[in-house]
């Protein structure tokens, strides 16, 4: 009678040893909100909303792996990771499938996959232990070999050309570097030369970058163009109002005036049933998410792990702001999908290995230190 | 922080953290800034958003009208509506036109007729959502499209309602027709600012009665608000307002009347009136050639519309309202009634008719050679002398003539209700004046009047102005306004409006006078030039012949029929009313061409009332039966004159 409850209980902390359960917790929140929307957005193909409960399943597994594994495990993947990304994407550059006007995939086995969604990690992984080796020294000239680091596969990603990623994975880098302590002054004087560069950046943007940017602006411009995406998404979120139309009550979202509303969009069907309420919680999970993983990163107790921690999180709260800012008419559409809540599973393996990294680094913070 | 030297791992980890801080700090502002979006998105604009929402989401549908029906005095159908299957092109979502027609071939049949009316109508329709490439598919062409269909974007059937003349050529210049709707009628719809009532109708009349009657006949546009998603595919209705289907409108004509008068015309060209003179109901209107007013129903193809359009018979003219004829020696009965009215003549006076009559060193021959001797104001009528009415004329003066002639309503529109009448001529000094702009054309010759005695001159009228004034003679001197409309129902409230019959004023005749040439005309037909044709008549009628010279003769030359053109030839008239005391009927008739009244235009006036007074046919019931005989025109042109 006694055993049962015990054995079970020790079950049950086997389990849910190094899982963190306020992370745990705030990604389960965001990842029902995404099945709930999706289920509204996929009326016409339930099947949608299965095949992302068994993405799932995958993530989570692969998140309960990685918390448990210690970072400096982690770390050792860095170098190996990041070679093999580059390594693929020079293939996808080669030889990839082009889907849209882009090199994006790359065919493995029966499936494809976008080896640019696997530098989201591997770079940060990469720079982190990078910079974690050179702790002890830590100069101009590594910050350089940083950027060369972080150049290479960006630049291999804008080529296929796929700018959201490119931006993404730059910003990640930017992140580590950021973190690793590059003085404020050498961040001020690169502002200055970003801004100055941006010129000559315009001409190198692909024709339908320069209209999304352009479009941006004056999105009533192209109506039916590349202006569609915008006007239509924007006038979902307005007519929510603050309460929204009702969960399976959105027009815009039901009679197709939204594109892409399982998987980039899908933030505009969300805000149209459910409103500005519905937004506020929304904003407001992602804040307690990336306070919690801001908070792990701070309490971190190595220089690798503190940089990954750090810059995972600000990877979740960069997928959310440009996803949202974008669906509301603020950012140029660029494909982002909206953390946790998009279809999707290459992404939503991404983010749940970036938690587990995050719980792991949480659950060993002791064992180094002590 | 200089590089390269130990750190401190504390203050190391105290500068990490403060930048975890600063970025923290980001964190909310950007999403504070992504809020205040929302804020202004879902709250300030929600308005605006959700109306835009809406506008994207509802799309309202016009419901045509069906078109009231037109129908005759007995409720016979003329004019009316069948459901027809249509291939239609959205010119706006294809394409390759060519191509696209091109494989249409494949699937159903298209003629090059067919081709070339798609054309027309691209070229002459505004805005037109979709255009017919074929009309009246077979069931088996609507199945083997629909099999095809996912090869044809922007082509499309759509179940249409279609106009249909029943009688065809029948009465076509009373009903006319009706056709797509072009850039010239959209700016008139406007004018009348019913446009909105016109959204989702591609129809209207354009001629006839279909024309002057349209906003009876088109009826109201219902609406339907359907949801549509976003590539403008109905999802459901969400409202409906019904459209109100057109009045059906109910003529005075009489078909079968229309249908005899336009067999005893047969191949010939002309016009024909007859009105009830006590309303001033049309009982038939006849101009001929007609034409198949069906044909013009889905877009007449150019083949048949130059045909129409080119043929020396002008078959699109409405000869009874447009068309202009001098009116001969029925112009005669009104002459005598100004002589009697003005006292320039009295029944007693008399003239000796020499056969001519010298005017300024000219001489205007009679149509008699030798002229007919002894001839009083009502033999001047029964044996229509033109030496009477030329002294009368010059007795008389053109401003006196030219004043009561206007009071019978020549020289001025009848107001029918129909569109496009003619004016005519009532000549007059001060017409003159108008109509020339040099000086010397200018001037009323006092010579110019004494042929208009005999109704030629500058004498020009239409069968419709003609009509009026017989009727108002027969009506002793009240005239209606002729109409062709009796009554109009609205169908759904089951209210009939009824068309009174407009007295457009009353002409003070002396019921003596009046009474004088109503027995003169009646005389005619007794005994003199109308004798022929109406002498055996079941009941009382007053007629007079009458032939109009379509070219001018030199002074002494002698018109010899055969020797003219057949176009040149006299046009031949006749009017006639009965029965005598109370009038039923007054009827106009000519025959283009056709030459002296008694001969061609007499007979289809004798059919019309045989029919209209007795409901006697016509023997064999057949054209042929009233065609003269070539015997009767030898004998006729001796001793007959008009």
């Amino acid at each position: 009678m006694e055993l049962a409850p015990v054995f079970a209980r020790r079950i049950f902390q086997r389990l849910t040893d190094g899982i963190d359960g306020p992370l745990f917790a705030l990604s389960l929140a965001l990842v029902a909100v995404g099945l709930a929307t999706l289920f509204s957005a996929s009326y016409e193909q339930p099947a949608r909303v299965t095949s992302q409960v068994s993405n799932l399943l995958v993530a989570f597994f692969a998140m309960w792996v990685i918390a448990r594994v210690p970072p400096q495990t982690l770390m050792r993947f860095a170098v190996p990771a990041y070679l093999v990304g580059i390594v693929l994407l020079v293939a996808v550059a080669l030889m990839g499938d082009v889907v849209n006007g882009a090199r994006r995939w790359l065919h493995v086995g029966v499936t494809r996959f976008q080896p640019s969604e696997m530098m989201k990690l591997a770079l940060p992984l990469m720079l982190a232990w990078y910079f974690h080796k050179n702790e002890a020294t830590l100069r101009m000239r590594d910050f350089a070999v940083a950027a060369i680091l972080l150049a290479v596969p960006v630049l291999l990603i804008a080529r296929q050309p796929d700018l959201g990623t490119a931006v993404l994975v730059a910003a990640a880098g930017c992140y580590v570097i950021f973190f690793a302590g590059i003085g404020w002054k050498v961040i001020a004087a690169l502002g200055v030369l970003g801004l100055a560069s941006l010129f000559p950046l315009w001409g190198m943007l692909h024709d339908y970058q320069r209209r999304r940017i352009l479009t941006l602006i004056d999105p009533t411009q192209d109506p039916l163009g590349a202006g569609y995406h915008t006007i239509q998404s924007t006038i979902a979120v307005g007519s929510g109002g603050l309460t929204g139309k009702g969960w399976l009550h959105g027009t815009q979202t039901h009679l197709e005036f939204i594109p892409e509303r399982h998987t980039d969009f899908i933030f505009a069907v969300f805000s149209e049933e459910f409103g500005l309420i519905g937004n506020a919680i929304l904003l407001t999970l992602y804040t307690l998410l990336i306070a919690r993983g801001l908070m792990i990163a701070a309490n971190a107790p190595t220089f690798f792990s503190r940089l990954l921690a750090a810059t995972i999180t600000l990877m979740f709260f960069t997928y959310a702001f440009v996803n949202m800012g974008m669906v509301s008419g603020i950012l140029p559409v660029v494909g982002v999908p909206l953390p946790f809540v998009s279809y999707g599973g290459t992404a939503l393996l991404t983010l749940f290995i970036g938690v587990g990294i995050l719980m792991s680094v949480h659950s060993h913070r002791r064992l180094v230190q002590t | 922080m200089r590089l390269g030297e130990l750190k401190n791992h504390e203050r190391e980890l105290y500068y990490f953290q403060l930048r975890i801080g600063f970025a923290g700090f980001a964190v909310l502002a950007a999403f504070a800034l992504l809020f205040a979006r929302f804020i202004h998105l879902q709250v300030l604009q929600h308005d605006a958003y959700a109306s835009k929402a809406e506008e994207n989401r509802i799309s309202i549908v016009p419901i045509a009208p069906n078109r009231g029906l037109i129908l005759d005095r007995n409720g016979v159908v003329l004019a009316r509506n069948y459901s027809a299957y249509t291939l239609e092109i959205f010119p706006g979502k294809v394409r390759d036109l060519e191509r696209t027609i091109q494989d249409l071939e494949e699937v159903v049949e298209i003629q090059a007729k067919d081709r070339s009316r798609f054309r027309k109508l691209l070229a002459e329709t505004r805005n037109a959502e979709s255009l017919p490439i074929r009309t009246r598919l077979t069931d088996e062409e609507v199945a083997r499209f629909a099999a095809n269909r996912f090869r044809f974007p922007g082509v499309d059937i759509k179940a249409r309602l279609f106009r249909q003349y029943p009688f065809g050529e029948v009465a076509s210049h009373v009903i006319g027709y009706i056709g797509r709707i072009n850039a010239k009628d959209q700016e008139k719809l406007a004018e009348l600012e019913v446009e909105a009532n016109y959204r989702g109708t591609d129809y209207i009349g354009k001629s006839g009665l279909e024309a002057s009657y349209q906003q009876e006949l088109h009826g109201t546009t219902g609406f339907e608000q359907v949801e549509i998603d976003a590539a403008g595919r109905g999802i459901r209705t969400l409202a409906r307002t019904g459209a109100q289907a057109g009045n059906n409108i109910t003529l005075t004509l009489d078909i079968k009347l229309q249908e005899i008068a336009e067999a005893a015309f047969g191949e010939r060209r002309g016009a024909l009136i007859a009105i009830e003179p006590a309303t001033g109901g049309v009982l038939a209107f006849v101009s001929k050639p007609g034409f198949d007013p069906n044909l013009f129903v889905d877009g007449i193809d150019p083949s048949s519309w130059s045909e129409l359009n080119n043929s020396p018979d002008r078959p699109l003219t409405n000869r009874a309202i447009a068309g202009i004829y001098p009116p001969g020696s029925t112009f005669k009965p009104y002459m005598a009634m100004a002589a009697l009215e003005s006292g320039k003549r009295t029944p007693k006076s008399a003239i000796h008719d020499p056969g001519y009559f010298e005017f300024g060193g000219r001489r205007f021959r009679d149509s008699k050679p030798g002229g007919h001797g002894y001839v009083d104001l009502y033999k001047s009528i029964v044996v229509s002398s033109d030496t009477f009415y030329y002294q009368l004329a010059n007795d008389m003066g053109i401003e006196a003539i030219a004043d009561f002639m206007g009071k019978f309503g020549f020289g001025a529109k009848s107001g029918i209700d129909l569109e496009g009448e003619a004016l005519g001529v009532l000549p007059s000094p001060a017409w003159k004046q108008k109509r020339f702009r040099k000086p010397e054309q200018q001037k009323w010759y006092a010579g110019e009047t004494v042929s208009i005695g005999i109704g030629q001159g500058y004498n020009a009228y239409t069968p419709i102005q003609l009509a009026v004034a017989l009727a108002t003679l027969a009506a002793n001197g009240d005239m209606y306004r002729p109409r062709l409309a009796s009554y109009i129902d609205n169908l759904r409230t089951g209210e009939r409006r009824h068309i009174e019959p407009v007295l457009v004023k009353h002409i003070p005749l002396k019921p003596e006078n009046v009474e004088f040439v109503k027995r003169a005309m009646a005389g005619v037909n007794k005994a003199g030039t109308g004798a022929r044709a109406f002498g055996n008549a079941e009941y009382t009628n007053g007629g007079k012949t009458g032939t109009a010279q379509v070219v001018g003769m030199k002074q002494n030359e002698k018109y010899d029929e055969k020797k003219v053109a057949e176009r040149h030839r006299d046009h031949s008239l006749f009017i006639v009313f009965a029965p005598l005391e109370s009038p039923k009927i007054a009827l106009v008739a000519i025959v283009e061409n056709g030459g002296f009244g008694a001969r061609a235009a007499a007979p289809i006036a004798r059919v019309v009332l045989d029919y209209y007074l007795l409901g006697k046919l016509p023997e064999g019931d057949a054209p042929g039966a009233i065609k003269p005989s070539a015997a009767a025109d030898e004998e006729e042109e001796e001793g007959e004159s008009d």
